[in-house]
């Protein structure tokens, strides 16, 4: 098999606008499901709302296209009534941070058998480019057309201290990488977070000087890395470049969790 | 036993085997009595970060074939709207308890009121029907929630079990069954397109696990599932159907009782107030005083305000400003006479009396 057999070919085209990065995501996630040997009838994909969340509608199995913020809650009641089923959430920036965000600290703390694969574009896509609790400080959006004036959130060092037990950041250009990444997470028991940086070429590329969608690629390629070079140079005493965007498998560790299937 | 209690043996008597909730006055003990019970008979009890994950979890534990529950009050039950809107839309089964209390906002915690009977009815945007329980003792406690179960499961909706804090918290003896009736889900054929409603409107359920490979959306969506959030037809077709599966029902599912329906006076009651008027007809054998309960508050069964056919006037006791009342107005040309007692107390049955005789 390859990930097109578990594709609905009847749903296709996609929405996803041209040079989107979600679209590498969805590839990558089920290359990782399909090498994980997972069975189709025992695979449940689970989403919020957003450009991020209309994967699910794409896949063969079944499927659960939720509300704003919410699918990680819902993907709790799924694993907890039927952990024989694999579930594996789709969820973006503005989805699981914002509206999301106290349920995915939960999610996390109770280590629920998860696999959650996050794509980060920095914007809310779906509704026309709007900052989001990650979009960098000083970037451009419809809603912060002067630069961004707030902080942006580290997904994963949020899922690290909520005690999720496998954290991993790649981006839409690491694609073995992020599929090597997503089938650990996949074969970790508890809570697997996956965050996979994402171009949006449209209303955040345009917007923030990335005249095409492979500059924010190349600017992921340069400015990603790999979480050991940054220890190591901090060890060093050296400088870590600003806008470094830190890689790798970031926590795996073995937190009691719930829902595994015995 | 108590009224909550009674509640989560209901549920469990039922099959009932998931349970998510957030504590909140004065419908926990049914989240604490489902924490000790359901583990043991091989459920799952989880305490979840709020209300809207609650009803969230519920949703996606009833996906995998699980009769699934949650219990609340006021601004629980508010925080839940949104996703009682996405069951209602994904047409999922589930029973959603809610310990009426004061409001608005966090109001009374500790005090009955039946003020939330419009919001079980109409509080998640957009068209759609449900169906709401009322009941008026610790027995129907057991019995109501039991039965909430079978209905959410034939008509695949989100059915309510609409008590109030004075029920919940009452104590009583009851008479608890070997068995209680069970309806099953009907499982979706094979080959049958997974949102093709059935002669009775509603589609087969295709449980997930089961390798039907359905999607699920709170978008608007054709019969296949896929979403389809611009077409007028589709759109108008699909809530039509919803709102029409279980009003077109209404009659079949009304469930009441009527007391003296030669009766000129009657009194209509759902929940606690009820205990009330049979008071007041025990105490006053002789004035025939009649008495219209619903056991069922929504869909609302007009039919059965004709039970009384000499009625010169309908006299509704609620523990809010009328809500029931209105809908009942809109359904009969005999005069309605409200009779709001909230803030915590029940009416007095020299009360009731008083508003009787005051019409003579």
């Amino acid at each position: 098999m390859t990930f097109s057999d578990w594709l609905r070919a009847d749903r296709l085209p996609h929405i996803f606008c041209a040079g989107c990065g979600n679209g590498t995501v969805i590839n990558c996630t089920l290359n990782a499901v399909d090498q994980a040997g997972l069975e189709k009838e025992e695979t449940v994909f689970v989403s919020g709302i957003g450009c991020s969340s209309r994967a699910p509608g794409y896949i063969v199995t079944d499927s659960l296209h939720t509300t704003h913020g919410r699918a990680l809650a819902f993907a709790t009641g799924i694993k907890m009534a039927n952990p024989a089923l694999s579930v594996v959430v789709f969820t973006g920036d503005g989805d699981l941070a914002a509206i999301g965000g106290n349920h995915f600290i939960h999610a996390c703390r109770r280590n629920i058998d998860l696999t959650v694969v996050c794509m980060n574009n920095m914007i809310y896509g779906m509704t026309g480019g709007q900052g989001s609790p990650t979009t960098p400080r000083m970037a451009l959006s419809t809603t912060t057309p002067y630069g961004s004036a707030e902080p942006a959130f580290d997904l994963c060092e949020l899922a690290i201290a909520a005690g999720a037990n496998y954290v991993s950041r790649w981006t839409s250009y690491h694609v073995k990488e992020l599929t090597r990444a997503i089938l650990a997470g996949l074969r970790t028991p508890g809570l697997s977070f996956i965050e996979a940086m994402v171009q949006c070429p449209t209303n955040f590329g345009r917007r923030n000087r990335y005249r095409q969608p492979l500059d924010q690629v190349e600017y992921f390629k340069t400015h990603g890395m790999l979480v050991e070079k940054v220890r190591r140079l901090q060890e060093e005493g050296q400088e870590i470049p600003p806008e470094t965007i830190v890689l790798g498998e970031l926590a795996r560790r073995n937190r009691p969790a719930m829902g595994v299937k015995t | 036993m108590q009224g909550n209690v009674a509640c989560a043996e209901g549920a469990l008597a039922a099959g009932c085997s998931f349970f998510a909730g957030y504590p909140i006055t004065p419908s926990t003990e049914v989240a604490e009595h489902m924490a000790a019970r359901l583990p043991k008979k091989g459920g799952v009890f989880i305490q979840m970060e709020d209300e809207l994950a609650s009803i969230a979890a519920v949703i996606g534990a009833a996906w995998t074939g699980a009769r699934a529950m949650t219990a609340t009050s006021g601004p629980g039950f508010s925080l839940m709207m949104e996703n009682i809107g996405f069951a209602a839309m994904t047409e999922t089964p589930c029973v959603i308890v809610n310990i009426q209390r004061g409001g608005p906002s966090t109001g009374q915690p500790t005090m009955s009121a039946q003020a939330d009977m419009m919001q079980c009815r109409f509080g998640s945007h957009g068209d759609y029907s449900i169906i709401a329980l009322s009941p008026a003792s610790v027995q129907e406690m057991y019995e109501l929630t039991a039965g909430a179960f079978n209905l959410a499961d034939r008509f695949r909706v989100p059915v309510f079990l609409m008590a109030d804090e004075i029920v919940g918290h009452m104590r009583e003896r009851i008479e608890i069954p070997d068995s209680v009736p069970r309806v099953e889900r009907r499982p979706l054929t094979p080959g049958v397109l997974p949102f093709h409603p059935g002669e009775d409107l509603v589609p087969g359920f295709p449980r997930f696990g089961t390798g039907h490979g359905v999607h699920v959306t709170g978008l608007t969506h054709d019969e296949r599932g896929y979403p389809c959030a611009t077409n007028p037809k589709v759109h108008e077709e699909l809530v039509r159907r919803l709102v029409e599966k279980v009003e077109s029902k209404r009659h079949e599912i009304a469930d009441y009782r009527v007391t003296n329906p030669d009766a000129e006076l009657v009194f209509i009651t759902y929940g606690s107030p009820a205990r009330t008027v049979e008071q007041v007809i025990h105490d006053n054998p002789e004035k025939k005083i009649g008495h219209l309960r619903f056991r069922i508050v929504w869909p609302f069964p007009e039919n059965a305000l004709r039970e009384f056919p000499r009625a010169r006037a309908f006299l509704v006791p609620e523990q809010n400003l009328g809500q029931m009342a209105r809908e009942i107005e809109r359904h009969t040309p005999v005069p309605v006479i409200r009779l709001p007692r909230f803030g915590g107390a029940l009416h007095t049955p020299e009360e009731l009396l008083a508003a009787m005789e005051a019409l003579k």
